[in-house]
């Protein structure tokens, strides 16, 4: 991760993108969220989403994911350039998450985060707070997850 | 697989064995009610397993590496908490509900690591009941729910909002 002090609002981090399928959609439900429309294609097909969709909670596991693969590279980039990477964690909690509609077999989600807020920390002098919004949208552009998180982000520490 | 029938203006259900049960709807969840579900006591070995397909950090992987974060020792992902709370509340009342799904949740904080070998339960309240403007055959219901270990220290909160079949609709299956 980049230290706090170098991160700026509206930083936009693009993590890839994750196809979601039959298989995988009911492997998940079953441990997690075993509702019929997660895990019986007839039992969806009679429900109000009309075919199997993916349990929410997967849609947005799958982007933390992506996330942290994201930062494990950003942070192998960083070391490479023989700099040091800054801590982050642990994250608060989130808000205002939204499924606006569902993800089917096969959809293709791609997730992507935008930092929006930024403040130093009372709490842990050593760190600030770095709040951004996630999204995922499907492979029309139509947003299926959206999310705001909080998490603390190491400082580069006084001069 | 199970078959049910309905009366009209009845929630009237019968499983394999031609047992009444009765399917809990919208008009069930009043706002006060409190109920508890579980309990469930969550495993070193599923805190990392779930880690390493969805959160792969050090605090939730390996003691040693985790005992050097912020987390100070190995305590499952926020996220496997979410997950965790939602598989309760499924087996708690979801699966025997109209439930519709959700359509998002307002706020989850994470007060307290959940270490491994840790004995959860889930307390469930509702804050607000409410039909749905845009279709008639539901309802909104929101809830708290709070993820406590055995001495009842609070280790996550969230509140979401589920979408729930009103009774005389028979519109959830």
């Amino acid at each position: 991760m980049k230290f706090f002090e170098d991160i700026a609002v509206g930083d936009v981090y693009e993590y890839g993108r994750y196809t979601f399928t039959t298989d995988n959609i009911k492997a998940f439900a079953m441990r997690f969220d075993p509702q019929p429309f997660h895990i019986d294609e007839a039992a969806a097909a009679h429900s109000h989403f009309g075919a199997l969709c993916a349990s929410g909670w997967h849609t947005a596991v799958t982007w933390m994911r992506l996330m942290i693969d994201y930062r494990r590279r950003m942070d192998d980039a960083i070391r490479a350039r023989g700099e040091p990477v800054a801590g982050i964690g642990p994250a608060l909690g989130f808000r205002e998450l939204k499924w606006p509609r569902p993800v089917y077999a096969g959809d293709t989600v791609s997730y992507r985060s935008e930092v929006i807020e930024l403040r130093v920390s009372n709490s842990r002098p050593k760190s600030g707070l770095m709040s951004f919004r996630s999204t995922g949208v499907n492979q029309n552009g139509e947003p299926v997850l959206s999310l705001i998180s909080t998490t603390f982000v190491e400082r580069r520490g006084t001069p | 697989m199970k078959y049910q029938y309905r009366e009209y203006g009845s929630s009237a259900v019968a499983d394999d064995n031609g047992r009444m049960s009765s399917k809990l709807h919208w008009e069930d969840f009043q706002p006060g009610a409190v109920a508890v579900y579980g309990p469930r006591r969550v495993t070193r070995e599923e805190i990392v397993a779930f880690a390493a397909e969805f959160d792969p950090q050090p605090m939730h992987l390996d003691e040693a590496a985790a005992s050097a974060t912020l987390l100070g020792g190995l305590g499952a992902s926020g996220w496997h908490v979410c997950c965790l709370l939602m598989r309760i509340i499924a087996d708690g009342f979801v699966l025997n509900s109209s439930s519709m799904g959700s359509p998002g949740i307002d706020e989850v904080r994470w007060h307290k690591p959940l270490r491994p070998g840790t004995q959860i339960r889930v307390r469930s309240t509702v804050l607000e009941s409410r039909p749905s403007k845009s279709r008639p055959e539901m309802g909104l219901t929101k809830f708290r729910y709070e993820v406590l270990d055995a001495a009842g220290n609070c280790l996550t909160t969230m509140v979401t909002t589920a979408m729930l079949a009103r009774r005389e609709s028979g519109a959830a299956r």
